[in-house]
């Protein structure tokens, strides 16, 4: 498989959210605004791309037997490192995304790629698939955060479109579930006709 | 009193699915039948309550007196995926009918966000041990409870006549927001 190819199946093909279903916990979680969402898939991107170059770097090293709790291990001290960056230097968005950044580390899409990539592959590529599977991941963050935010509040990215108070159900627990519901269903659709 | 209010708080209006959107990976994917969701359940109540137990006393014990606070996330997670393999091989051992209904669903709790999520709650709330335990069990029912509602749904929902795009996941989200819906009801209760 070429570098290209390798970068591109998570943007799309194998979207880890829309196609995958994998991360759905923070994908639900903190999807209520645009910005919250390119700001989760951003640290997920980090702890992502890193981890599957450790672990590629590693994979001699570590025994068969103990590859998950070592793979934790790497995972749970990159979500550290995230955790305390955020905390000093983007306050706000640390407090909005709350627990979900602690639990970054149970997120099945990053021990995931570990197991089924970066422990098989050569560094270059393992880095290529992180950056391309968290590219994905940033991408359906937002655009779930778009549509909540677009929809829920009239406004995208925090700038107002339409000033009356929008559909507030998007912005609540529900919407959340509907919207990536109806998102994923229009994709399927899509990909029928196309 | 003060712990009826903790208990009709997690169950009902904060529920940890529908509300905190913690464990959804399991929520979706062990909800096709109302028989392993019971299992799943059980599953969660019993490692959710030990993993609350022990990382509570790891908290209190170990991280706060020397100052170690940044290592709780990993810390907390090596505890609860060897608390997971510690209690399967015990069950396996001592109470094998237990392990035959419970034993599938301890892998995959490792990888339930709710376990962790739980865990860091109880300190980031400040509980005490006891406060701390009402609420994660409370907590804990409330996701079977979710579980057990939303898997009697996709039963009835396999008979229903749906449009080929919204088959399988897209249809399971939407009533997953329904289900929401009907907790948000709860919401004035506390």
């Amino acid at each position: 498989m070429n570098q290209l190819q390798n970068f591109t199946k998570g943007l799309i093909k194998e979207n880890p959210v829309f196609v995958l279903l994998l991360g759905m916990c923070p994908t639900l979680g903190v999807t209520t605004s645009a910005i919250n969402g390119l700001g989760m898939g951003l640290a997920t991107l980090f702890v992502l791309s890193l981890s599957n170059v450790i672990i590629s770097l590693l994979k001699t090293l570590i025994p068969d037997k103990v590859r998950i709790p070592a793979f934790i291990v790497v995972i749970a001290s990159l979500v550290t490192i995230v955790q305390m960056v955020m905390e000093a230097y983007v306050p706000s968005l640390y407090a909005s995304l709350g627990l979900f950044i602690p639990l970054i580390v149970v997120n099945c899409i990053i021990l995931g790629r570990a197991e089924a990539f970066a422990s098989k592959n050569n560094v270059f590529s393992s880095f290529i698939d992180g950056l391309g599977m968290g590219l994905g991941f940033t991408l359906a963050l937002t655009l779930l955060g778009a549509t909540r935010e677009l929809f829920g509040a009239y406004s995208i990215f925090g700038l107002k479109l339409i000033p009356t108070d929008g559909i507030l159900v998007f912005v609540l627990a529900p919407g959340a579930f509907l919207a990536l519901g109806l998102i994923i269903g229009i994709i399927n659709s899509l990909k029928k006709t196309a | 009193m003060e712990f009826i209010i903790i208990i009709i708080g997690a169950i009902l209006v904060n529920n940890i699915v529908l509300a905190q959107f913690l464990g959804i990976c399991p929520f979706l994917g062990v909800s096709n039948k109302i028989s392993t969701a019971v299992g799943m359940s059980g599953a969660v109540v019993f490692v959710m309550t030990l993993a609350t137990f022990v990382t509570f006393i790891i908290q209190e014990y170990l991280l706060n007196p020397f100052g170690l606070g940044f290592l709780q996330t990993i810390s907390f997670i090596l505890v609860i995926a060897a608390l997971v393999q510690m209690v399967e091989i015990i069950l396996k051992k001592i109470a094998p009918p237990l392990y035959q209904a419970l034993g599938v669903f301890l892998p995959l709790i490792t990888t339930n966000c709710a376990v962790l999520g739980v865990a860091i709650m109880v300190i980031q709330q400040n509980y005490n041990l006891v406060g701390g335990l009402v609420f994660t069990i409370a907590t804990a029912l409330g996701y079977g409870l979710a579980l057990i509602i939303f898997a009697g749904l996709r039963e009835q929902m396999e008979l229903a006549n749906i449009p080929k795009a919204m088959k399988g996941s897209p249809i399971a989200l939407i009533t997953a927001g329904i289900l929401s819906l009907a907790f948000m009801g709860f919401a004035g209760l506390v």
